[in-house]
């Protein structure tokens, strides 16, 4: 989220150039529609586009697509058209305003025609593939130089790139996810618009700008000749399309400008490392492992209400939800977003209303007590705990085994003792970013064995995932009842 | 006739159709006080006389006379109410919100009803209706009492009717009207001489008669109170102790002349029950009482049981700010009467679970206790009394070795004298020991567990509306509450420690300086416009706001925050987040502040041993670091790369194109523009190593043991503040100018000062009024408008909003939404402080600190 809402600043792409060594060069203009000898204007709702050949000459010529965005208009301007009322856009952020869009609909308002693959007066070297040289001084990349690769190269570029460096006052900062990029290829120029045209904002890869059903269309038509061969086709698809992403309501938008200060980015930031920790457990599918371990226990104690605390995006609801003797399923989340989004991934809206009945979402927290937690069979905690700070958990236990007294708490965190086995991990370093802890075998059982003493429960554990002989298993379940 | 009923109670009225009942009801109680069941019918159906209707139109009767009674409202039922089951149900409804029922019935002739229905058009319903109404009203009437109506009115004739009046009288437990003050004292079980020490060293003075005729009685002592106070016995005043026929003896005396009220406690009125010859098991102490009473005369043991019968279960005190119970009194059921109420006041109330002893788990009333006025109990005996959400037991066993405590009300101040011996051996330990688990004392655990606040999702969530002293009625949207419910919950510290959250600060309006978006001026005639003679203006440092907390050590933190294990205090940002990740720095950097304030004997001078600390921490890196990488940095990064390559592009094409010569200024214009950018962060920005590295200037203290220091000027915290951090290479003192808006001069240097400090790189200046808090004429003025400086903004408004075209527009803004939201966040952050110094619970503390937060999400532009 930008500090200064309108100043698309770090991800402002000004210029591409755009090179061709055929002779004679300025050939270009007429593939281009563009008269090399002339300056283009356009106005853009965004700024004002200057298409101009700083060089043409029979052996180089060089067009640069230089866009003059307009900062501070670009937040003023918005505000009649947008249908979130002039409150939001008070403090929008600058996704909907990213430059490689901007850079895309630039393209293809000035070179319309060219798009086509049509040309007026050499439609035979619009057919023919010849040398290109395209330079970007500095595009966001997400994914860094692999990404930058994987996506022009299959496609016959030579790629030559640098990552900028973040403040070369301050070393330490490390790298930008910034990169020059400069392509070379030969190919024809249709072509190359096309690839540009969906690339670049498949590089920035930003999920907050809004693309509608016609974008699947617009995506299919330039990508027909090649982005089904693309070895990375899913890849360019995914990126290009999830840009769609429901409105954020009010309250998430005011939380991400209040983390502001703690800088980061909740959305961002949370789905980076649930991805890390993802894909450093992936291999073992340890998630699934621990979905069937709930619901055997849970089948087991013959539990028919249950109440899943901190149930995220609703995977395990989902699960709950298709098993028949569970009568009752509530699942509850401190996310506003994330309750959002279990509710869509659920697809509550359509379920039948027997179904319906059966669930339902909540809004709390577990370091507040609350009486809708009470009255439970079972409540399941399943990768929670080590989530809040330790100092909070005598809230939590109070909250849960003292207020909400469920007959039975199923309760998992990871074993810290397994993290040397996962591949490519520091030496001491978490599973998840937001981890506050995370716990060894004996320092789990204990604090379970002082939950389950202070609040008459019993406690039994359980290993979920492959249970190595050194270090555990990746991930411990603590199975109290009272 | 007469009709007596009390102040709070359901009345039923019962009589045939037309026996006049609706004309009963409105000429005595006003029209919102009775519900009728015809027009509950008409309600659900359109036809008063619907008949099929009836079901619909009870169940709505009933619904509102339930919500009038929880709110403690008399509620007067008009329906016929002839039978009995009807009847019953409304008995019920009474005794579910513990309310007395009082029944009046209107026995008239039934020719008088049928007359009356004759002309009624919508009533033609035939004579034989009236005819089995009367029969089933008269076959009630003897069993009316034991239905469960403590009153019963009969009227029998018209004249009867006619010559009612209604009077009222307040409950037994109400003493609104009687504002102390009080020396409480909790359960004394016998312990005659160390009540006789206490009452003394609260200043009663008590003489015994000696062989007179009263010296074996009651009245054997004649005590007088200290100036207009009276004492205030929370029962138990027998069993297992050494003395208890004299310490009845001696609370008899007072209550009979008037120098102290009792409750009862549960081994009170058991002596009672057995002095009536009841079956009690002789357990508990009681043995040593009856054996002590041995000795005395019949009629000593015949006043007990007198004055026992005469005790009240509880009492409401003081315009109902006080409730004294010798169990405690949860909110609903204060001021009202029932046996389950005077149950709950003898014995407390259990969960209907049991511990693994098989005994019955006591629920924790205290523990969720929101209700406003005071609760001072005894009953359980705990080692230290203590403050529970606006609860406190005073029982401090002084029968098992512990103490006798007085609470003085209204002072809240706790006087004890420690127990002479240990008169009785608890059945479980009472005192802790060292060592011990917590699972082999389960009552005391509980007892100390309950002691710990634990917020309640319903202090927090929904729509709220606070009032401040400082504004009146701030409303905190649902929305904005479920946002910060997740900020408190996910990142925020322990919210004991919580008692502040800063105000978001407006800027000034906007100058009308070109080249500059704002300027001192404008801050000057905001405050001079509003009456205001003197400012200060004081340097604004560019860092994290950060909240200080340092205690004497970790036994203050304890006793004024009641967190343990957790050091002597902490720093949390304007979120409630922990400023350091990395604990053992924050233990240090809190030791220094401590060693500075002992040095500076802050805690003598201020008689406290906490302070609360408003400050800025630097370097803004310290904090901001991830902030300043992915977007700071990341802005002068890709507008450096993008400007080097573009600029010798342009000038190519200019050469080629003169028409684009005046592009290519501009983008060197913007060359320059995001140099400077990267120049405006860098000076906030500077690697931490060490503690050393850090800065921290502390602005305002906030509070201190017994203060909230929001009541002085800014030049007294200046002072204060200089005296521990002079000299220090952590702690820095703030640059300030006081300013007099009347002196050209002065105003004058303040603006030279101002361009003094942003010139060489400062982030700006904030202007305060003189005093912390300040007003003009009704409303409260901003406590502080910052004014920055024209590099700072850079980081603000981007790197190129000097430019013309860019200012030109940004010039149009607006503060007033900030400025709001300023009053709000500031009058809730100092009730905050208020709640917490005044020792009021958690949640009231926690609820507007909460509110700062909620209200952080509210839309406003966040480059003000």
């Amino acid at each position: 989220m930008s500090i200064y809402p309108g100043v698309p600043g770090g991800k402002l792409q000004l210029l591409l150039t755009i090179s061709t060594t055929h002779n004679p060069a300025t050939d270009l203009g007429f593939l281009l529609y563009k008269n090399p000898s002339a300056v283009h204007t356009f106005d853009m709702s965004f700024g004002k586009l200057y298409v101009f050949y700083p060089e043409a000459t029979e052996e180089k010529c060089t067009v640069a697509i230089l866009l003059d965005v307009d900062p501070v208009g670009l937040i003023r301007n918005r505000k009649t058209q947008s249908f979130d009322g002039p409150q939001l856009d008070q403090y929008v952020n600058d996704r909907p305003y990213v430059s490689s869009s901007f850079m895309s609909v630039a393209l293809n308002t000035a070179f319309r025609t060219a798009f086509s693959g049509k040309s007026k007066e050499r439609q035979e070297l619009a057919d023919k593939a010849i040398d290109f040289e395209v330079s970007i001084p500095c595009i966001a990349c997400r994914g860094g130089e692999k990404i930058l690769r994987d996506l022009f190269e299959p496609l016959g570029y030579e790629v030559t790139t640098e990552n900028i460096e973040l403040d070369p006052n301050f070393a330490n900062w490390g790298r930008s996810r910034y990169y020059s990029l400069n392509l070379k290829s030969k190919c024809k120029l249709s072509q190359l618009l096309a690839h540009l045209y969906v690339l670049i904002p498949v590089l920035d890869d930003n999920k907050h700008y809004w693309v509608g059903e016609d974008e699947i269309e617009k995506l299919l038509r330039v990508g027909k000749d090649w982005l089904s061969k693309h070895p990375h086709k899913d890849l360019i698809t995914k990126r290009y399309l999830r840009h769609r992403k429901r409105l954020a309501n009010i309250a998430s938008e005011a939380l991400a400008k209040l983390n502001e200060e703690e800088a980061q980015d909740p959305d961002v930031v949370e789905e980076k490392h649930l991805a890390e920790e993802a894909v450093l457990e992936e291999k073992i599918s340890l998630n699934q492992a621990r979905i069937n371990k709930v619901v055997d226990v849970l089948k087991e104690l013959h539990v028919t209400n249950v109440i899943d605390l901190g149930c995220g995006e609703g995977k395990l609801l989902k699960v709950f939800w298709e098993l028949k003797e569970l009568r009752k399923i509530v699942g509850m989340d401190v996310s506003h977003r994330s309750l959002d989004n279990a509710e869509e991934r659920l697809h509550l809206e359509y379920a039948p209303e027997a179904k319906k009945d059966r669930i339902k979402l909540i809004h709390g927290s577990l370091t507040y007590k609350d009486n809708r937690l009470s009255g439970f069979d079972a409540a399941t905690c399943i990768e929670v705990v080590e989530h809040l700070d330790a100092s909070r958990l005598t809230a939590f236990e109070r909250v849960i085994f003292e207020y909400a007294k469920p007959k039975h708490v199923i309760l998992t965190t990871p074993n810290v003792e397994y993290n040397v086995k996962f591949e490519g991990m520091p030496a001491g370093k978490l599973r998840h970013k937001d981890h506050r802890f995370e716990w060894t075998r004996n320092e789990f059982q204990e604090w379970c064995h002082q939950v389950a003493n202070r609040n008459g429960y019993s406690v039994r554990f359980e290993p979920i995932g492959e249970v190595d002989e050194t270090v555990g298993p990746p991930t411990q379940m603590g199975i109290f009842s009272k | 006739m007469k009709i007596n009923l009390p102040e709070l109670c359901l009345v039923v009225l019962v009589g045939t159709s037309g026996s006049g009942k609706s004309t009963f009801g409105k000429k005595h109680f006003f029209s919102t006080q009775v519900i009728s069941s015809d027009y509950c019918r008409g309600l659900v159906s359109d036809d008063e006389n619907s008949l099929e209707a009836t079901s619909d139109a009870f169940e709505v009767l009933h619904f509102i006379a339930g919500k009038r009674l929880q709110a403690g409202k008399l509620t007067v039922i008009d329906a016929t109410n002839v039978q009995a089951h009807a009847r019953k149900s409304l008995i019920e409804l009474a005794r579910k919100h513990h309310v007395l029922a009082a029944c009046i019935v209107l026995d008239l002739p039934a020719s008088i009803s049928q007359e009356r229905n004759k002309h009624r058009e919508d009533r033609n319903f035939g004579p034989h209706v009236i005819r089995n109404q009367q029969s089933q009203l008269r076959q009630s009437l003897r069993f009316l009492k034991d239905e469960g109506f403590r009153y019963v009115y009969v009227l029998k004739t018209q004249e009867d009717v006619d010559a009612v009046e209604i009077g009222y009288q307040p409950l037994w437990n109400n003493r609104k009207f009687d504002h102390g003050p009080f020396d409480i004292i909790g359960d004394v079980h016998g312990c005659f001489d160390e009540l006789q020490e206490l009452l003394e060293k609260l200043g009663y003075s008590i003489k015994t008669k000696q062989n007179t005729a009263d010296s074996t009685t009651h009245k054997k002592y004649e005590v007088v109170p200290p100036d207009g106070r009276r004492a205030l016995f929370l029962g138990d005043l027998v069993d297992r102790g050494p003395k208890s026929p004299d310490v009845l003896k001696l609370v008899m005396s007072m209550v009979e002349s008037g120098a102290a009220l009792c409750v009862p406690g549960n081994h009170d009125i058991k002596l009672m029950r057995k002095l009536r010859g009841r079956d009690v098991k002789i357990t508990h102490g009681l043995k040593e009482t009856l054996e002590q009473l041995e000795h005395e005369s019949e009629e000593f043991k015949r006043s007990i049981d007198v004055f026992m019968d005469k005790l009240i279960g509880h009492y409401v005190l003081d315009d109902g700010k006080l409730v004294v119970a010798h169990a405690g009194m949860k909110e609903e059921f204060q001021g009202r009467s029932s046996g389950r109420i005077r149950d709950f006041a003898l014995y407390g109330e259990t969960t209907g679970e049991t511990d693994e002893y098989g005994l019955p788990v006591r629920y924790n009333w205290a523990g969720e206790y929101r209700g406003k006025a005071m609760v001072v109990y005894g009953h359980t005996p705990v080692p230290e009394a203590e403050w529970t959400n606006k609860t406190i037991c005073i029982d401090t066993g002084c029968v098992f070795g512990g103490k006798l405590t007085a609470l003085k009300y209204p002072e809240k101040e706790l006087f004890s004298v420690p127990a002479k011996k240990v008169y009785y051996e608890p059945a479980k330990p009472f005192l802790p020991v060292a060592g011990e688990t917590d699972s082999s004392a389960p009552e005391q655990v509980s007892e100390k567990r309950s002691s710990y606040d634990l917020l309640d999702i319903n202090d927090v969530s929904g729509k709220r509306i606070i009032n401040t002293e400082l504004l009146k009625k701030i409303t905190i949207k649902e929305e904005y509450s479920a946002a910060a419910l997740e900020v408190m919950s996910r990142f925020a510290v322990d919210p004991r420690w919580i008692v502040y959250l800063p105000p978001t600060m407006s800027p000034t309006e906007t100058t009308r300086e070109p080249n500059l978006l704002e300027h001192p001026l404008e801050a000057f005639e905001y405050y001079k416009k509003n009456g205001i003679q003197t400012v200060m203006c004081q340097e604004k440092h560019m860092g994290s706001r950060a909240v200080v907390i340092v205690c004497q050590n970790e036994n203050a933190a304890k006793t004024a925050f009641g967190i343990e294990n957790e050091g002597q205090g902490i720093c949390y940002t304007r979120t409630g987040r922990r400023f350091f990740n990395d604990l053992e720095l924050e233990r240090k950097f809190i030791a220094h502040i401590a060693a500075r304030l002992e040095h500076a004997d802050f805690w003598k001078e201020f008689d406290t041993d906490f302070v609360v600390l408003d400050c800025e921490l630097m370097p803004w890196s310290a904090k901001a670091q991830e902030l300043l990488r992915d977007q700071y940095a990341a802005v002068g990064a890709s507008a450096d790369a993008a400007l080097n390559m573009v600029l010798p592009v342009v000038s190519m094409g200019a050469k080629r194109h003169p028409e684009l010569l005046e592009l290519e200024e501009k983008f060197a214009m913007r060359k320059v523009c995001s140099d400077k950018f990267r120049q405006a962060y860098a000076k906030y920005c500077w690697n931490v190593e060490s503690m050393d590295d850090l800065r921290l200037a502390p602005f305002h203290i906030l509070a201190t043991s017994k203060n909230v220091h929001t009541d002085k000027s800014h030049q007294w915290h200046m002072d204060a503040i200089s005296k521990f951090v002079k000299d220090d290479k952590i702690l820095m003192a703030t640059n300030y100018k006081n300013v007099d808006l009347t002196d050209e001069t002065s105003v004058r240097d303040a603006i030279d000062w101002w361009f003094k400090l942003t010139e060489s790189g400062g982030e700006g200046m904030v202007v305060k009024p003189e005093n912390f808090v300040a007003r003009a004429a009704n409303s409260l003025l901003q406590p502080a408008v910052k004014c920055r400086g024209k590099e700072y903004l850079r980081i603000i408004y981007g790197p190129e909003y000097t430019l013309d075209e860019n200012l030109k527009r940004l010039k149009a803004r607006g503060v007033g939404a900030k400025r709001s939201l300023a009053l709000r966040e500031f009058a809730l952050g100092v009730e905050a402080l208020n709640l917490f110094v005044k020792k009021e619970p958690l949640y009231r503390v926690h609820e507007c600190v909460f509110g700062v937060l909620a209200l952080e999400s509210e839309p406003v532009d966040p480059r003000l």
